[in-house]
């Protein structure tokens, strides 16, 4: 089967700083797959990369087999891409129910004058109810979203990546600024999208969640992959726990 | 009616179509325009020299549309990759480049402006019907995309570009498509507004005329139509309801946008909505 990602020999560099370095990864259909790393060591720009917010130096990435490096960001979203913003960035003046809505519409949009004809919102709507209940927002849909705390913004944010119906859901700290129940429970959310067939990438620095729920760890280190496989393999290499933990060569030597 | 009152309400159609066509582009899609009278007077010059050189009324208006429309796309292209402030600076600097260029255009007629345009064949009143139809089109148009899928995404895309990405709005398009359109508009407002006077003149399409207009907008309550129908017409009419103000008429304009920006940031369409929802608790 196609994979659904595949990133090929990615390198970025800003100025003399070697963000991602050569970056290669395969991601199967339906993999729930955990990306850390220590801060600075290249996973948003990897995940800036994969959304076609920044252009790599060298290297192609690929979406279910189509070779997506030269597509804006919304190409690649109705390729089967979604994101979600590490800091939730809503539609501030619109309610709930409507940034689903919107999102549930991207065919409709897709094109200024196919969406100039249309107007009608109730199956968009139908629909968005569906995917607000699934993520645990179902009755504050008509809240504007400035009245919500950060952890239901964290629900919306997911439940708009999933109203585009993608093929990947690639989400960016999902879990940051959450109490460990609130956490818990997003992460179990997340669980949920994937074992519905959606293939999930997830940035977070929340080992104790993404330990229980990802089935794949990848570890980036200075913009390399240092370490890819069984999360609990991964958390045992001492490249690993050195890199990212601070726990490995160092402490033996102290 | 007599002379007077069609002139005025000839002005009031005319300053409609031109705030609504701007709340378009600025109000619905975010993109903060100061420079709407350069498209304005782009279709009015276009209009005027269709007209004088013997075209029939609606080609030359839809020369002005076109001239206004087309600078207006190369306008929005430029503006593309221009953050809200510096797409401001940039339009004013459209502004003062249209009225820089007609004045040193002698096929333009120059300082002097180009007064040989026809009558329309209308008349006097006959014009001004024409023009009441077009500004009620124009908001019907308004209202229309207001409520269509097209101005569900120009709000997304006014809102927040990079997200409106990630849920495949392609935020270039729309922005092209509401600065087109916007200015297109506002050609047929100059054109209209050639034919209503026969003559025109670089002056009367320059920088103050975009700020009044982008006042008006704001007043109203950006993005929405109705609010800048009011206010378009409230700021036509108070100078002219009360004579005295005319002599103060920008005063008048800078007063209300400080207050409505310090007190009112919805303009008369928040005010409203906050009246009605008031009267619905109560």
């Amino acid at each position: 089967m196609t994979a659904a990602l595949d990133i090929d020999a990615v390198a970025v560099k800003f100025g003399g700083v070697q963000a991602v370095d050569g970056v290669s990864c395969t991601i199967a259909r339906g993999e729930m797959v955990g990306l850390i790393g220590p801060n600075g060591a290249g996973k948003t720009t990897l995940l800036k990369v994969i959304a076609g917010v920044l252009a790599p130096d060298s290297g192609r990435i690929r979406l279910s087999g189509t070779d997506v490096t030269q597509l804006a960001t919304e190409r690649r979203v109705r390729k089967g891409l979604a994101i979600t913003h590490q800091i939730v960035r809503p539609f501030r003046s619109m309610s709930v129910l409507e940034n689903v809505v919107l999102a549930a519409g991207h065919r409709l949009t897709a094109h200024p004058f196919v969406a100039l004809v249309r107007y009608r919102r109730e199956a968009e709507e139908m629909r968005a109810r569906a995917i607000l209940a699934t993520v645990g927002l179902a009755g504050v849909e008509h809240k504007q979203v400035g009245a919500l705390p950060l952890g239901q913004l964290k629900r919306l944010e997911v439940a708009r990546a999933l109203a585009v119906e993608p093929i990947l859901l690639l989400l960016d700290e999902p879990l940051a600024g959450l109490n460990q129940n609130e956490a818990s429970q997003q992460a179990d959310v997340i669980s949920a999208i994937n074992a519905g067939g959606i293939t999930t990438v997830l940035i977070e620095h929340n080992l104790t969640e993404i330990l229980r729920v990802s089935r794949r760890l990848v570890v980036l280190d200075q913009g390399k992959i240092i370490a890819d496989g069984a999360p609990r393999e991964v958390m045992a290499d001492a490249r690993v726990r050195d890199a990212y933990l601070g726990t490995g060569q160092e402490h033996a030597e102290a | 009616m007599s002379a007077y009152v069609t002139s005025v309400l000839a002005i009031m159609g005319i300053n409609v179509m031109l705030a609504v066509s701007l709340n378009m582009i600025s109000g619905f899609c975010g993109q903060f325009s100061l420079g709407h009278a350069a498209f304005y007077g782009a279709g009015a010059y276009g209009a005027a020299f269709f007209a004088a050189a013997g075209t029939p009324l609606p080609v030359a208006l839809l020369a002005g549309v076109i001239v206004a429309g087309l600078l207006g796309l190369v306008v929005g292209f430029a503006a593309l990759r221009l953050r809200a402030d510096f797409l401001a600076v940039t339009t004013i600097g459209v502004s003062f480049l249209f009225v820089g260029f007609v004045r040193k255009q002698p096929w333009l007629g120059a300082e002097m402006g180009i007064s040989k345009i026809p009558a329309s064949g209308l008349g006097s009143e006959g014009n001004t019907l024409l023009i009441i139809a077009c500004a009620l089109v124009t908001v019907a148009a308004s209202l229309y995309v207001d409520r269509s899928w097209m101005g569900f995404a120009f709000r997304a895309v006014g809102d927040d570009e990079e997200t409106a990405r990630t849920v495949a709005i392609p935020v270039s398009s729309y922005k092209l498509v509401a600065f087109t359109l916007g200015t297109a508009i506002a050609g047929l407002a100059g054109g209209l507004y050639a034919y209503f006077t026969q003559f025109i003149v670089p002056d009367s399409f320059g920088f103050i005329l975009s700020v009044a207009l982008m006042a008006m907008v704001v007043i109203g309550g950006t993005g929405s139509t109705l609010g800048v129908v009011a206010a378009a017409i409230l700021l036509t009419l108070l100078p002219e309801m009360f004579r005295f103000i005319n002599e103060y008429r920008l005063l008048i304009f800078g007063g209300l946008l400080v207050l409505v920006m310090r007190f009112a940031p919805g303009g008369l369409a928040g005010l409203a909505r906050a009246l009605i929802l008031r009267l619905r608790t109560s």
